[in-house]
């Protein structure tokens, strides 16, 4: 009994994009989509222990969310003098031939337009983030307050707000042409990167709790992966995710700080998620249509096919950082080159590919948490100093404030015995 | 007579999968093999990464290169088993044991094995 709850479980969350999306375009109405869906989980949870499992759980799903919905328009419709006109488009649909609501092929731009919506550039990023994980993945209000650290009520409203936002918005209904296809496809994109990266980029204690995110993002990934198969940029996109991920049980000491790749225990890297990570780079780069996201796969490829720490291929890692800042411009990519070039060309080398970068960076973390590590190897230790000084002042996390005095600590060491 | 028994089932609904429920399966799956193995006939099992992970190619002429697996159905193949088994019913009736280990839904493709190559000792 509880393996089949539980397996009824996966089964709604599975289905739950294909179901909510394809209900969506029925009813134009995400509200009504979502109602739809839930109803037809609670018929689903009395239904399938008494009768077994339906052969197709994702179209059982959506035939019996949509007639519960369909129920609901009558009985208000009748209880109405007049319905309205979209109601009146609704009873048109059920006279609609079954064949063609669970024809496969609506199914992609289903999900794809239920991922775009959460992309609305009105919205930041954060409630974009929310509203895919409470859509898409159907993650409950809880936990995703726990993942941003926030409470549930903060985050009920937060959802409420961005879905009042979106509800107002244009949502593109028509089955897109393959040029607006290929943009919500970037855009979604961007999207779940944000999703993984909300989770990557915690610390310390915060790391656990946020772990979902990066494992709903590759999730998401994946579900992408599947209906759009030859996208080079959506396997660049999964693998990247997922080679980064594969580094989590070695990225964070017993204590919650910062353990850098160098220092890192390889043993711990998930060699499963490395793999898969592997594997679609590899399918990707066949395509010969570079992006971001296949070249940030590509460096993270490297980091993970080496053993150890100095088999690390930095030349490599130098020239496809240089190809990134070609697809797209950043101080903070010329920024990571520098930390290539270091390993290649020396310290002295990788400061002054930096120095310009001062203006544009000064409020970044990590540009002053470079910087003073370089000038540490250069022996250039008051500046360091002063470097990691202004990196602690804009430490994101504790756990990168941790880390940065630990900098700080080895220099002084450094410093004491120079003077001995 | 050997036979390999293939491994069905919605990629969508093992990949929500938590880890726990992961490993529960594979601890039960285990407790199948281990009897297969004290029985002297288990060749030998394999679980496949995600089809996302695929590629295809066609044959012809000039075999064709594409993404993802051969086939797209709502089911995927997940795995695969090679079993010695002395009939079909015998085979039958390990697929059922596999059902047991792992319910829900997804099936079992049955096929006997024309030609089997073992492995080098990989592991």
């Amino acid at each position: 009994m509880t393996t089949d709850l539980a397996w009824i479980d996966a089964a709604l969350t599975g289905a739950r994009p294909r179901a909510v999306g394809a209900l969506l375009r029925y009813f134009r109405d995400l509200d009504v989509a979502e109602e739809a869906f839930q109803n037809a989980c609670l018929r689903a949870l009395k239904a399938w222990p008494q009768n077994g499992p339906p052969r197709d759980p994702t179209a059982w799903l959506i035939l019996v969310g949509r007639n519960a919905a369909l129920d609901q328009t009558r009985r208000q419709a009748r209880q109405a003098p007049l319905p309205a006109d979209d109601q009146i488009s609704d009873l048109e649909d059920v006279e609609a031939p079954l064949a063609e609501r669970l024809d496969e092929a609506h199914y992609r731009d289903d999900i794809l337009r239920l991922l775009f919506i959460c992309c609305h550039p009105e919205l930041p990023a954060t409630q974009q983030i929310a509203l895919a994980l409470r859509i898409v993945s159907g993650l409950s209000v809880k936990q995703i307050a726990r993942a941003f650290l926030v409470g549930e009520s903060a985050m009920e409203q937060r959802i409420t707000r961005a879905k009042a936002r979106i509800a107002g918005a244009d949502t593109p209904f028509e089955t897109p042409g393959p040029v607006e296809r290929s943009e919500r496809l970037g855009v979604v994109a961007a999207m779940i990167y944000l999703v993984f990266n909300e989770g990557y980029s915690a610390g310390g204690a915060e790391a656990e709790a946020r772990r979902p995110l990066c494992e709903e993002a590759i999730r998401l990934g994946r579900l992408l992966l599947r209906l759009f198969q030859a996208e080079p940029e959506i396997m660049g996109l999964t693998a990247l995710m997922l080679l980064q991920h594969a580094r989590a049980p070695a990225r964070f000491d017993g204590q919650g700080a910062v353990v850098l790749m160098d220092d890192q225990d390889r043993s711990l890297w998930n060699g499963k998620m490395i793999a898969e990570g592997l594997a679609l780079i590899d399918k990707a780069m066949r395509h010969r249509r570079a992006g971001p996201y296949q070249v940030q796969a590509a460096i993270a490829a490297l980091h993970a096919r080496a053993a150890h720490a100095e088999d690390t291929d930095w030349a490599q890692i130098d020239l496809l950082y240089g190809a990134l800042e070609a697809l797209q411009p950043s101080p903070v990519i010329t920024l990571n080159r520098a930390v290539a070039v270091a390993k290649v060309r020396g310290p002295q080398a990788a400061l002054e590919m930096i120095e310009p970068l001062a203006s544009r960076l000064s409020g970044y973390f990590h540009f002053h948490g470079v910087k003073g590590a370089l000038l540490q190897q250069l022996g250039r230790l008051p500046e360091a100093r002063e470097a990691f000084g202004q990196a602690i002042a804009l430490a994101g996390s504790a756990a990168e404030a941790a880390h940065i005095r630990m900098h700080l600590d080895r220099l002084s060491r450094e410093g004491q015995a120079a003077s001995v | 007579m050997l036979y390999a028994i293939l491994c069905y089932n919605s990629e969508e609904i093992v990949g929500a999968w938590t880890k726990e429920e992961d490993d529960a399966v594979m601890a039960d799956l285990s407790v199948v093999h281990d009897r297969w193995a004290a029985e002297g006939r288990f060749a030998g099992a394999a679980r496949l990464l995600p089809t996302t992970a695929a590629t295809s190619l066609r044959k012809g002429d000039e075999p064709l290169v594409l993404d993802g697996p051969f086939v797209e159905t709502k089911e995927q193949l997940l795995g695969f088993y090679v079993l010695d088994c002395e009939s079909l019913d015998q085979a039958l009736e390990a697929a059922r044991d596999l059902a047991k280990a792992n319910p829900g839904v997804g099936g079992y493709e049955i096929r006997p094995v024309g030609l089997f190559v073992p492995g080098s000792g990989l592991a």
